[in-house]
């Protein structure tokens, strides 16, 4: 009875879809060129407001305009591995293998835009502070996030059979998301240096016409991640489902629409 | 169940026993990089003073990294730990016990050994307390939170590599609080709080971590 009103619930239908490899990969296929066109306008967008039409800044002059760069990517670098650990909780519950791929092409893209938020940050840093490293809070919980990262693609690569290495990967980016807020106030303790955030939930302490720019660019590297995975994970879906017969029809059509 | 909890301890510890040559590794591993730090740095009194708990602290890590690749190898290697899944006992109870067994093997030799090293290490003797409080308070966090680590890397050929990798991102606060007790004493400052830490933090892990790890070994037998 109860999973008679289960498969009538369209949300549960869906996503009980979406756990389907060629269902995944054709719905997907629909909507991800509008993902990377979304993504490019807003970057074009936003990169042009932060380098072109906003004001210098008084203190920092031009500099300060790797923020457009630097701060988008250390907030994905969090927000990425915390939906990663949530996809390995639930790949891990469920068993739902594009949930495990989702969670697993994660990691690279995290690890990518944290270390673009720890080089934009040093070469921020020298002109601003005088050095390219200090040993501060902020760039330290960077540092031991982005080893957390590679320790996530380190297991997952090392092992061969796939599956199991996405399980044991997940488990490992739960752990390190339940210790991730312990080490970033033990950090802090530790060591600040780090300007304070100018911008919270409540308000925030730059001008709209240096603000909104930030937010554009946040907002299209959103764009870009949901876009980077998706189609990675469909690259991977390929991969390893090369001898199946949803993968040969994928490609009989992708050929014939070459042909014709 | 705590019959099998004593039961699993004791075998894990005359299994050691059997082999005392191979637990003397970790400690005399210890020795051998602490004395590396004067050779380094130089025998200055006051610096060797000042980076004492961090050269301690950081070899007391590395130490426990080492000894950890043994944690479960014999009994995955052996069949025993798909006979532990097997055996109807709950397994997250068999790793803790497996886990007290190393840490009384492996863990508490260095807190024992390390009034020596802090005398190497001119250590001031009012923060010598301390500092074996700390230890024994951290290590049993450092084999508990390792022992996730070896679960997860128990089935690669190389897995003694990578585990390093793993844990030593997640031992950060354990290293930064200890560090900073031993510190507070030498500078006159409180230093009951940071002992609060690490009290809360091994409870979190003793009450924690072993269903990390069983989990993480049911995923590496599979």
């Amino acid at each position: 009875m109860k999973t008679d009103k289960a498969r009538k619930n369209p949300l549960v239908m869906f996503i009980h879809k979406l756990g389907s490899p060629p269902w995944f990969y054709g719905f997907t296929g629909k909507f991800i060129p509008w993902l990377w066109a979304v993504f490019a306008v807003l970057t074009i967008w936003g990169l042009y407001l932060g380098l072109f039409k906003a004001p210098p800044d008084y203190l920092q002059g031009e500099s300060y305009r790797i923020m457009y760069i630097h701060v988008p990517a250390a907030w994905m670098s969090m927000m990425i591995y915390v939906l990663m650990a949530i996809m390995g909780f639930i790949a891990l519950i469920w068993r739902i293998r594009t949930m495990e791929i989702m969670a697993m092409n994660s990691a690279p893209i995290g690890a990518a835009f944290t270390l673009i938020a720890l080089a934009t940050g040093s070469l921020w840093g020298r002109p601003t502070w005088g050095t390219y490293w200090v040993w501060d809070a902020r760039l330290t919980s960077e540092l031991v996030l982005l080893f957390l990262y590679l320790g996530v693609i380190g297991l997952y690569k090392a092992m061969d059979e796939p599956r199991k290495a996405a399980r044991a990967a997940s488990l490992l980016a739960m752990v390190g998301l339940v210790n991730l807020p312990i080490i970033h106030f033990s950090v802090k303790w530790w060591n600040t240096l780090h300007q304070g955030s100018s911008i919270s939930l409540t308000g925030s302490k730059i001008d709209p016409s240096m603000l909104w720019p930030l937010l554009i660019m946040a907002v299209a590297m959103k764009f870009y991640y949901a876009a980077n995975l998706i189609t990675r994970s469909r690259v991977t879906l390929l991969e390893q489902d090369l001898r199946k017969s949803w993968t040969r029809t994928v490609a009989e059509d992708a050929t014939g629409e070459l042909k014709s | 169940m705590p019959a099998a909890f004593l039961a699993l301890l004791r075998r894990d510890l005359l299994l050691a026993f059997r082999r005392r040559t191979e637990l003397l590794f970790p400690v005399a591993f210890l020795l051998v990089v602490v004395s590396l730090f004067p050779l380094g740095i130089g025998p200055g009194p006051a610096l060797l003073a000042r980076i004492a708990p961090g050269v301690i602290w950081i070899a007391a890590l590395l130490a426990t990294v080492i000894s950890l690749d043994g944690l479960f190898r014999s009994d995955f290697e052996d069949g025993t730990l798909e006979q532990f899944i097997l055996s109807g006992h709950p397994l997250t109870l068999i790793v803790l016990a497996k886990i007290v067994a190393h840490w009384l093997v492996a863990g508490l030799p260095l807190v024992l050994l390390s009034p020596l090293l802090a005398i190497w290490m001119n250590l001031p003797m009012e923060s010598l307390g301390v500092m074996i409080l700390t230890l024994l308070l951290g290590t049993p966090i450092l084999s508990l939170i390792g022992s996730i680590g070896v679960g997860l890397t128990l089935s690669l050929k190389r897995g003694g590599q990578l585990l390093s990798l793993l844990v030593f991102p997640l031992y950060v606060p354990v290293l930064i609080v200890a560090t900073a007790a031993v510190m507070a004493v030498s500078d006159g400052l409180p230093y009951g709080a940071f002992l609060g830490l690490l009290t809360a933090g091994l409870v979190t892990c003793v009450t924690l971590a072993p269903f990390a790890s069983a989990a993480a070994l049911k995923i590496s037998v599979s």
